[in-house]
């Protein structure tokens, strides 16, 4: 077996200060502070203490960095402008929507500008008959399906912190939901979109079209972490939504028992829009914080929903029931209507800000398994998770094999993010020695970046690295993510993200 | 001409071969030889010999073949197991494999309801321009990590890199399908139907015009207990009939296998909107081209009896004669650093018209 523990000496690199990457000699934060305030007013540029508290941390609440200076820009030329300016004064960049990244994606870069693109939320079109719309990047992702829901349509990737968490980031990081097995993720879904490259070059990649002609542009930009440039115009496919749901909960006594059924369905034939459990950790954090029910001594519950034209879930409705029934739970229960739905959604979709009130701190790792060994991977991180006297949630989206393992811990204990983390780390390896990927949605980031060399060998990571350096070949977009070369954030403070904390959002 | 193609029969081998020539350029089955129309110069790469499946597991919805293995072969192992591409390949018979077909950027009708290429790669092991072998992608059916190289190399025409192993994912295959013919009268009226039907809530797996048969045609697939019904409904909403079983798999045959087309004239590939549809269905029938339009008319074949300058949008070449591109779509800058990138020493030869 692959020895676990991650190698000492990467590990580190999160906590010093390679000056390899970080802004070179020759720039002037004093000069470039000066050509900030030619492109935008006084107003939309943050650069006292206080005013950038507020961006130095993101999802990934474990580690914050103060950034030179946070920039607001309204439009698509004045976003332009910023890169041009950052390029052309070797300063580090990014940009950053509700920073809901999980990864780390949008932790600041120490002596580097903030591009806050919120305020370039416009839906710019919506077109019913050929569905799609055409947005800008600040636009949050729920507000694409709420424009255009009066049309039948809506768009498909669900994040948990889809009421908050926006576009851009979306692309950047190819977010993904609980729907991905049967509808893909982020980037099944852009069709097109205009973005600035680190280099200044503004350039379009695909159209409206849901057919290309070349090699797929749009594709390979999107999930590139914020290391290529900047989005700031993505024409998104549209779906007709689902005419009904079958929406089924089922608890088991044992997680085994749930991994069986989610086999037993898969085998069938079916295809679900979604499927997903939760372990009993995960079921007491939900109970608590949204009151929700679930069948009583159960180590695991399902979800599992159909969805589609009413004669085909009819049609499936039954064959459902019989492979659940057949699966000895303890109880099953189906939506009755949509209020019910949305009930267990809300269940799942809470899970991870739930657990948050079990514990002052948590790490939400991403991993994906081979969907058969689904459960063997849980065993051991219930083994991994007790041998290092940590708990341990599990919510995940058992349709593809993408694990969410919550590990809590106090970070004012010492040590407790350090043993945490290297228990992270452990799951990660096991990920990856079963043959899956160390991040099936949040992406590499900040957060995993020393471990990307697990699932790519040098060659692999020079190729990406020789793309990268196409793209940016100064360095300068979002450096430190994905590749372990970066400069590095200090610990912040442990705790729930602040909207959070206030109950506005919530993770996957 | 070329001299004859070098034929790997492992992924060293093919590594090997890269680094053999100055100039190399993989090809498959040759089913759309104009995509592999090269200068004499370079040396061409057959990966013929690199075939076979890899990697299947039914119930991961994943498999993972040689670049050169033929799609007949995927779509009976994956048929055995209830299981299929649901992007309908092209040219299943006539031999094209998996490589050329990534390579191609080629998506059939059933495109149309989950997507095409793009939407079920997930992983590629290719020699770069370097003859270095890579894989990038992963092997589950969902993967975060590292840039999506593999979606960029659908439709890439095989000059970034030679692919050796592919890894897709899959789908059930749907109980029964059931096709239903709606007359039209003209491009326009086909537009309308394309339109309404795409966005309407019968979950449509394959939505086409064809304009020779001034006919939609329009594929249902689900439990067969529900196809009908929802069929009752299309039709009282758009005029036309249901085809038997039999018509229903010639018109789809004679679609994937290209048997519709001349067989010396140029084929080319184009995409569009629907709106743009009735303009491009005028300027074929000016040339007295032959159409099929496919994905609810974002996607188009135009077969002529010769070749000519300009059909008004971008379209590729897949066979006959003529310039590989029409009207070719702009290139960035950062097109030629990406290729730098992938292909220093510029053994591939270039995409650019």
């Amino acid at each position: 077996m692959v020895p676990l523990a991650p190698p000492a000496a990467k590990r580190t690199c999160l906590f010093v200060f390679p000056v390899s990457s970080i802004a070179t000699p020759a720039t002037n934060p004093a000069r470039f502070l000066r050509r900030l305030g030619e492109i935008l007013p006084a107003t939309r540029l943050l650069a006292g203490p206080a005013q950038l508290a507020a961006y130095e941390s993101d999802g990934l609440t474990a580690f914050r960095t103060a950034p030179l200076a946070v920039a607001i820009p309204e439009s698509q030329t004045e976003v332009i402008a910023l890169v041009r300016l950052c390029h052309d004064e070797k300063i580090p960049f990014l940009a950053r929507g509700s920073g809901t990244s999980l990864s780390g994606g949008s932790t600041p870069v120490a002596g580097g500008l903030v591009i806050a693109l919120n305020r370039l939320n416009r839906i710019l079109r919506v077109d019913p008959a050929q569905r799609v719309a055409i947005v800008e990047p600040g636009v949050i992702n729920t507000a694409v399906t709420l424009a255009v829901a009066s049309y039948g349509l809506h768009y498909a990737p669900d994040p948990s912190s889809q009421s908050i968490c926006t576009i851009g980031g979306n692309v950047a990081f190819n977010s993904g939901g609980a729907h991905c097995l049967k509808y893909g993720m982020t980037s099944n879904h852009v069709l097109g979109l205009k973005a600035v490259l680190a280099t200044g070059e503004v350039v379009e990649f695909g159209s409206a079209s849901r057919e290309q002609l070349g090699p797929d542009w749009c594709g390979l930009f999107v999930g590139n972490e914020g290391l290529f440039g900047i989005a700031l115009e993505i024409t998104l496919q549209l779906l007709p939504r689902a005419e009904v749901f079958h929406t089924v909960l089922a608890g088991y006594r044992t997680l085994e028992q749930a991994g069986d059924a989610v086999s037993a369905i898969i085998a069938s034939g079916l295809l679900p829009g979604a499927i997903e459990i939760m372990d009993a950790l995960a079921l007491e954090a939900a109970s608590a914080a949204v009151h929700a029910e679930y069948p009583p001594d159960c180590e695991a519950v399902l979800i599992v929903e159909l969805e589609g034209p009413r004669e085909v879930v009819a049609a499936q409705r039954p064959q459902l029931d019989a492979l659940i029934a057949a699966s000895a739970p303890v109880e099953a229960r189906p939506a009755r209507d949509a209020s019910e739905r949305a009930a267990i959604w809300k269940g799942r979709k809470s899970a991870f800000s739930a657990v948050g009130r079990l514990s002052p701190d948590f790490i939400v790792q991403d991993g994906v398994v081979p969907r058969r060994r689904l459960g063997e991977a849980l065993r051991r991180i219930a083994e991994m998770s007790r041998a290092a006297g940590m708990r341990c949630a599990n919510v995940f989206h058992a349709g593809d094999g993408n694990l969410h393992p919550l590990i809590l811990y106090n970070g004012t204990e010492p040590g407790a993010l350090d043993r945490a983390e290297i228990l992270a780390g452990k799951i990660l390896h096991m990920c990856v020695e079963m043959g899956g990927s160390i991040t099936g949605e949040h992406g590499v980031g900040l957060e995993k970046r020393d471990y990307l060399a697990t699932m790519f060998n040098a060659d692999e990571l020079d190729c990406l690295h020789r793309l990268r350096d196409a793209f940016d070949p100064l360095g300068l977009a979002n450096p430190g993510k994905m590749f372990p070369d970066g400069t590095a954030p200090a610990l912040a403070q442990p705790g729930l993200h602040p909207l959070e904390k206030a109950g506005l959002i919530s993770r996957e | 001409m070329n001299a004859p193609p070098l034929r790997p029969t492992t992924l060293a081998e093919l590594s090997a071969a890269v680094c053999s020539a100055p100039r190399v350029l993989a090809i498959g089955a040759r089913t759309k030889p104009r995509l592999s129309t090269v200068g004499s110069d370079v040396t061409l790469i057959s990966t013929l010999g690199l075939s076979g499946i890899t990697e299947y597991q039914p119930d991961e919805f994943t498999f993972t073949a040689l670049a050169g293995t033929p799609l007949r072969d995927i779509a009976s192992t994956l048929g055995a197991r209830g299981q299929y591409l649901p992007f309908d390949p092209y040219l299943l018979e006539a031999g094209a494999t998996l490589g050329g077909t990534l390579a191609a950027g080629l998506s059939g009708p059933g495109r149309f309801r989950f997507g095409g290429l793009r939407d079920f790669i997930l992983g590629v092991r290719f020699v770069d321009g370097t003859g270095r072998l890579v894989r990038l992608g992963g092997k589950v059916v969902k993967n975060a990590a590292g840039f999506d190289v593999p979606k960029f190399f659908v439709g890439s025409l095989g000059r970034f890199g030679v692919f050796g192993e592919l890894t897709f994912k899959v789908f059930p295959r749907p109980a029964a399908t059931l096709t239903l013919r709606l007359p039209v009268t003209d491009a326009n009226a086909a537009t309308q139907i394309l339109t309404a039907a795409a966005g309407a809530r019968w979950e449509i797996d394959a939505l086409d015009y064809l304009p020779a048969a001034d006919a939609v045609a329009l594929r249902l697939a689900g439990p067969a207990s529900a196809l009908p019904l929802l069929a009752a409904e299309i039709l009282t909403r758009f005029p036309g009939e249901i085809l038997n079983d039999a018509a229903a798999d010639a018109l789809w045959t004679e679609l994937r296998e290209l048997h519709w087309t001349f067989a010396n004239g140029p084929l080319l590939k184009l995409a569009l909107t629907p709106v743009q549809l009735p303009a491009l269905a005028a300027t074929v029938r000016t040339h007295k081209g032959r159409l099929h339009v496919t994905a609810g008319g974002n996607a188009a074949l135009v077969s002529l009896p010769t070749p000519i300058a300009s059909l008004g949008l971008a379209a590729l070449t897949l066979r006959g004669p003529g310039p590989l591109w029409l009207d070719p779509p702009a290139t960035p800058a950062i097109a030629a650093a990406v290729k730098t990138a992938l292909d220093p020493q510029n053994r591939f030869p270039s995409i650019a018209p």
